[in-house]
C-alpha cells in the first residue's frame, strides 16, 4: 500500500528518472549463452508433477476418486476391447487418516509382461490417443499419473498383477517412474499363483481423503454402474461395507468401431506431422489412405484446389504446402464421417440402469443419431427418473453426466450438458425451474456423450466444451425426454383432478341432502334417495 | 311476506328435488348482478333490473356452492320462521357447522347470500340477514318517530338534541315517521365535513338536516333519505368529493342504486337527489387545490362513460366526467378549507344552496 503510494508520487514528479533508475546499477547483463546453460527439455513427467491439479489431483479427496476412476476406466476399456463381460472389484483400504491403498481388480484379457511396465510407468504411454474410436480413457496420462502421484506423496511404487490366460503364470511388477525421463523403473517383477484365469490387478498407495457422497468415490462407482448396465461391479469402501452393483445387462454394449479422423476435424499442425509420418507416396493417396470419407476422386479435387500435382510426395511438404493443402481441405465438401462406429448405451439399458438405483415412479430415455463437431462423429443420450416419493421435491433436481460412459463429477457449471440443461425450458415440461438454475423436482437426469473424441474443457476430464453442435444435441435429447415426462406429469394431474371431483361429489352431495330435508321435511329414505340419484347423474355425466 | 318468502324457497327447493328424481342435473336461475343488467328510469328514477339471468347448473364442479346456496336457503326458511335475524357474519359462523359445505371467509358466505337475495328477488332484511354496518349519521331539524323495542310504544327522537353527537340510522327503517320543517337535506360524504358542519350549527343557520353517508351509503341509509323526503317532499341534496368515485359510486349508487342489487334498487334509491358538488366546474370557480387523478380513477370514469346507464342518460353528467378527466385532477370537499376553515358554510354551501338549479342532475 505504502510502496504503491510512494511510486505514484514519484511518476508524478519525475517520471523519466524513474523509468530509468533501477536498469542502471544492479543488474548484471546475461549472454544468450548463459541462458542457454539454463535450458533444458521438461519432461512430462516433471511438468506433471507440478501441475497435478490438471490431472485431477488437485485435492486429497479428488486424488482418491480420480485414481479409482482412472483404474476402473481402464479395466472396463479392456474388457470391452476383448468381449469380455466386465466383473470388476473395488478395494479402498484405509491405511491412516491420509493414506489409502487402492486396489482395482478385473477379468478383463491381462496385459502382456513386456507391455505393463510402459502402460503403468510411463506418461503419455497408450493405444488410444493416436485412434479415433469411443473408449473411456482417451490420452494414456491416467493411470500411470496415479501411479505418479502415488510415488509422489507416498513413495510406494505401483503394484500391477496381470494373467492372460489360464495356462500363463501371473506376473507382479512393481513399478515407479523415472519422473525426470518419464521411463518406468521396474522394482520388483516376479511370477505369483493367482486364482483368475485372466484379468488384471492394480494397487497404489496414495495420500488421500474418503468422504461420502455424490462427489466422492461411492457416487462415482454408483453411477459407473447406471451408465455401464453390463458390468457387475463390487465396491469395498473404507469402511468395510461391500457393496453390490449387478449387471442387468446380459450383452456387451456393440463394440465402437475405429475409424480415421475425418480431414475437418484436423489441424494444420496434426495435418503436417500425419504428412511426415505416412507411408503413402504420393500426396492423393495420402488422402485416400490417411482420412476417412476421402475418395480417390475427392483426394484429386482437393488436390487440384491447393494447386499440388497428384504425385507430389507428402514427405516433402513443407508449411506451405501444407497450408495450401489444409485449405483445400476447408473448401471442400466431404461427407460427414461414418456414424455408426459410436456405441449408445440405448434407451432400454438407460432406463435398466436408472432403475437399478434409482427407485422413482416414471423413467425416460431417449438416444439420438450421431451428429458431427469438427469432424468427429458423436451422439447424446438423455434419461430421467421421476417422481416416487424417494426423490426430494423441493430441491433442484440430480444431474449426472456422462461422456463414454464415463461419470463427470466436478465442475458442473462450466460443463456444456450442465449448461443445455438450464436452457432447456423445463416449465413447459410440467415442473418447476427458478431463471439460470436446474430445474427443481423430484428427479435424477443423466445425459451421456459418446464420441471418438470427446471435448473436455481440461485434461481432468470433468466437463465437456460447448460446441454448438454439441449443444444443440443436448437441448433435442433433453427436449425429447422432456416431452415425455410432461406427458406422464399432465396424465397424473388429470388423474388428480378426476380424483378431487369424484371426492368432490362424495363431500357435498349429503349437503344438498340435509338442505333439502331441512326446507321441504322429507324424511330419511327420501333424503337418501334424492342424494343416490343425484350421484348417479352426476358420476354418470363425468365420465361421458 | 314472511311466508311469500318461505313459500319461494319452498317451491325452489321443491324444483330441485323432483330435477334430481327425474335424474336431471338441477339448476338455479340467478339474475346478473351487474349494470349490464339494469337499465335507467327517468321518470320513475331508478335502474330496473332487466331480464338477464344466468344459470347455475349442479355438476361436478358447482356441487360445492349448489350445496351452500341451498344450505343458506334452508338457514334463511329457519330464521324467518323463527322470526330470528342473522348478521352476516353470524351466518357465516352458522356454516362451520357445515362441515365440508362451510365457508372459509365471509367473503364467499356474502356472495351466496347476496345470491340467494337475488333469487328470491328480495330484500336479504326479508329473508332474515342483516348487516353489520350501521345506516349513518343525522343531525338536524329533524324528529324521528320510532317505536320502543319492547312495549311498541312511540319513542319520539329530536334529531337537534345531539350535540355534537348523531343520531344513528338503524338497519331496518320501514318503522320510522318523521317531523320536520327543514327545507333540504344536506347528504355528505364523508364523517370529518359532517363534524364540521354539526359542530357550527350549520344545520341551524340553514334550516336543514344533515346526514353522513361515510362512503357509499348503505341500503338503510338510502332507504331512511327516501322515506323521509317521500314523507316531508323536502329536496335532497348530495355534497360528496370531486371525483370519479364520489360521482360514480357514491352519489350514482345513492341516487339510482347499483347494479349488484338490481332486483331492490327500486326501494333502496333516492331518484329526488341532486348533485350539490364538488362538481368539475367548482375546481375551476372555487380555486381548489388538486391531486392527479390516479389510474384507478380514470378507468372509473372511462367505464362510467361507456356502461353506466346513469350517465349515458344525462348528458351534463357526460360532460362533468370528460371534463374532470380532461383536467386530470380531483378535488376533495375538505380542500375548501384551503380558503380558510369555515368558508364552507360561509361561502361555499350559501353561494350553492341559492342556486340548486344549477345543481347537476
Amino acid at each position: 500500500m505504502a510502496q504503491a503510494q510512494l511510486k505514484r508520487v514519484h511518476r508524478k514528479e519525475k517520471p523519466a528518472a524513474v523509468a530509468k533508475k533501477p536498469a542502471a546499477k544492479s543488474i548484471v547483463r546475461l549472454t544468450a549463452a548463459d541462458l542457454a546453460t539454463k535450458q533444458r527439455e521438461i519432461s512430462v513427467s516433471e511438468f506433471f508433477t507440478k501441475n497435478r491439479h490438471l490431472l485431477g489431483f488437485d485435492s486429497p479427496a479428488k486424488a482418491l476418486l480420480t485414481t479409482v476412476k482412472e483404474a476402473v476406466d481402464n479395466a472396463l476399456d479392456a474388457c470391452e476391447e476383448a468381449g469380455i463381460l466386465p466383473d470388476l472389484v473395488i478395494e479402498i483400504t484405509e491405511i491412516s487418516e491420509s493414506r489409502y491403498r487402492v486396489a482395482v481388480q478385473d477379468n478383463g484379457p491381462g496385459i502382456v509382461k513386456a507391455q505393463i511396465p510402459r502402460i503403468f510407468g510411463q506418461l503419455l504411454y497408450g493405444s488410444k490417443f493416436h485412434r479415433m474410436r469411443q473408449s473411456r480413457g482417451q490420452q494414456g496420462i491416467g493411470i500411470s499419473a496415479a501411479g505418479m502421484y502415488g510415488q509422489l506423496t507416498t513413495g510406494k511404487p505401483i503394484v500391477v498383477v496381470s494373467k492372460v490366460g489360464p495356462s500363463k503364470p501371473a506376473h507382479q511388477f512393481e513399478i515407479q517412474i523415472d519422473t525426470k525421463r518419464n521411463q518406468p523403473v521396474v522394482v520388483a517383477d516376479r511370477e505369483r499363483e493367482w486364482g483368475a484365469d485372466h484379468g488384471t490387478r492394480v494397487e497404489l498407495e496414495i495420500e488421500a481423503t474418503y468422504k461420502k457422497g455424490r462427489h466422492s468415490v461411492d457416487g462415482y462407482v454408483e453411477q459407473t454402474s447406471i451408465a455401464n448396465p453390463h458390468a457387475q461391479i463390487a465396491y469395498v469402501a473404507p469402511d468395510g461395507e461391500r457393496r453390490e452393483f449387478p449387471r442387468v445387462a446380459g450383452e456387451l454394449p456393440r463394440a465402437p468401431l475405429e475409424i480415421k479422423p475425418h480431414p475437418h476435424g484436423v489441424e494444420l499442425g496434426i495435418l503436417l506431422k500425419m504428412l511426415q509420418d505416412t507411408k503413402a507416396r504420393n500426396v492423393a493417396s495420402f488422402l485416400h489412405v490417411e482420412f476417412s470419407r476421402v475418395s480417390s476422386a475427392l483426394a484429386e479435387e482437393i488436390c487440384r484446389t491447393a494447386g499440388l500435382s497428384l504425385s507430389f510426395s507428402p514427405h516433402k511438404a513443407a508449411r506451405e504446402q501444407a497450408e495450401a493443402l489444409y485449405k483445400a481441405i476447408q473448401a471442400t465438401k466431404i461427407m460427414a464421417p461414418p456414424s455408426n462406429v459410436l456405441s449408445p448405451i440405448g434407451e432400454e439399458l438407460l432406463i435398466e440402469g436408472l432403475r437399478k438405483q434409482i427407485e422413482a415412479d416414471f423413467y425416460a430415455a431417449t438416444s439420438r443419431s450421431p451428429a458431427v463437431y469438427r469432424g468427429n462423429p458423436f451422439l447424446v443420450e438423455a434419461a430421467l427418473a421421476y417422481g416416487g416419493g424417494h426423490l426430494p421435491g423441493d430441491e433442484l433436481i440430480t444431474l449426472l453426466r456422462f461422456a463414454n460412459r464415463v461419470p463427470l463429477l466436478y465442475q458442473q457449471s462450466a460443463c456444456s450438458i450442465a449448461k443445455s440443461v438450464i436452457q432447456t425450458t423445463w416449465k413447459s415440461y410440467g415442473i418447476q425451474q427458478s431463471r439460470g438454475a436446474l430445474p427443481t423436482a423430484p428427479m435424477v437426469l443423466m445425459v451421456h456423450i459418446a464420441s471418438v473424441w470427446v471435448p473436455f474443457t481440461s485434461e481432468s476430464k470433468e466437463s465437456v466444451a460447448s460446441y454448438p453442435e454439441i449443444m444443440k444435441e443436448i437441448r433435442l435429447a433433453l427436449q425429447d425426454v422432456g416431452r415425455k415426462l410432461g406427458l406422464f406429469i399432465r396424465r397424473g394431474l388429470r388423474e388428480a383432478d378426476a380424483e378431487k371431483k369424484r371426492s368432490y361429489i362424495e363431500k357435498y352431495i349429503p349437503h344438498i341432502g340435509i338442505a333439502l330435508q331441512e326446507i321441504l321435511g322429507i324424511n330419511e329414505k327420501q333424503k337418501e334417495k334424492v342424494c343416490a340419484t343425484l350421484k348417479e347423474t352426476l358420476e354418470r355425466s363425468r365420465t361421458s | 311476506m314472511s311466508d311469500n318468502v318461505v313459500g319461494k324457497i319452498k317451491r325452489e327447493a321443491k324444483n330441485v328435488e323432483s330435477t334430481i328424481l327425474k335424474r336431471k342435473k338441477p339448476s338455479l336461475k340467478f339474475p346478473v348482478r351487474s349494470l349490464q343488467n339494469v337499465r335507467y328510469l327517468e321518470k320513475e328514477g331508478y335502474f330496473e333490473i332487466r331480464g338477464l339471468k344466468k344459470e347455475r347448473t349442479l355438476t361436478v364442479n358447482t356441487v360445492k356452492t349448489f350445496a351452500q346456496t341451498l344450505r343458506m336457503m334452508a338457514l334463511s326458511k329457519t330464521l324467518v320462521e323463527t322470526d330470528d335475524i342473522a348478521t352476516k357474519r353470524e351466518a357465516y359462523y352458522v356454516s362451520k357447522n357445515w362441515d365440508e359445505a362451510r365457508f372459509l371467509e365471509q367473503t364467499e358466505s356474502d356472495t351466496v347470500m347476496d345470491d340467494v337475495e337475488a333469487l328470491f328477488e328480495v330484500n336479504r332484511e326479508q329473508l332474515g340477514f342483516v348487516p353489520e354496518e350501521k345506516g349513518g349519521d343525522v343531525a338536524g331539524n329533524l324528529i324521528v318517530v320510532d317505536k320502543d323495542p319492547d312495549t311498541g310504544k312511540a319513542i319520539r327522537i329530536d334529531c337537534t338534541k345531539f350535540g355534537s353527537g348523531a343520531y344513528s340510522i338503524p338497519i331496518s327503517v320501514e318503522v320510522l315517521k318523521f317531523e320536520t320543517s327543514a327545507k333540504f337535506i344536506l347528504v355528505i360524504e364523508t364523517a370529518g365535513m359532517f363534524q364540521r358542519l354539526v359542530k357550527h350549527g350549520y344545520w341551524k343557520k340553514a334550516n336543514c338536516i344533515l346526514v353522513s353517508m361515510g362512503g357509499v351509503p348503505t341500503r338503510a341509509c338510502r332507504r331512511f333519505i327516501r322515506r323521509l323526503a317521500d314523507a316531508k317532499k323536502i329536496p335532497v341534496y348530495v355534497f360528496v368529493d370531486g371525483d370519479p368515485y364520489g360521482i360514480s359510486n357514491i352519489y350514482r349508487t345513492f341516487k339510482v342504486g347499483s347494479g349488484n342489487a338490481a332486483h331492490i334498487n327500486e326501494f333502496f334509491c333516492v331518484p329526488q337527489a341532486r348533485f350539490l358538488g364538488i362538481t368539475p366546474q367548482d375546481i375551476i370557480d372555487y380555486k381548489l387545490p388538486t391531486h392527479p387523478l390516479k389510474v384507478v380513477d380514470i378507468k372509473r370514469a372511462k367505464d362510467a362513460l361507456k356502461n353506466d346507464p346513469f350517465f349515458l342518460h344525462h348528458k351534463q353528467w357526460s360532460k362533468a366526467i370528460e371534463h374532470l378527466v380532461s383536467m386530470g385532477v380531483r378535488a376533495e370537499q375538505q380542500a375548501l378549507a384551503a380558503h380558510g376553515l369555515n368558508y364552507v358554510i360561509d361561502t361555499y354551501l350559501p353561494e350553492k344552496i341559492a342556486h340548486p338549479e344549477k345543481f347537476l342532475p
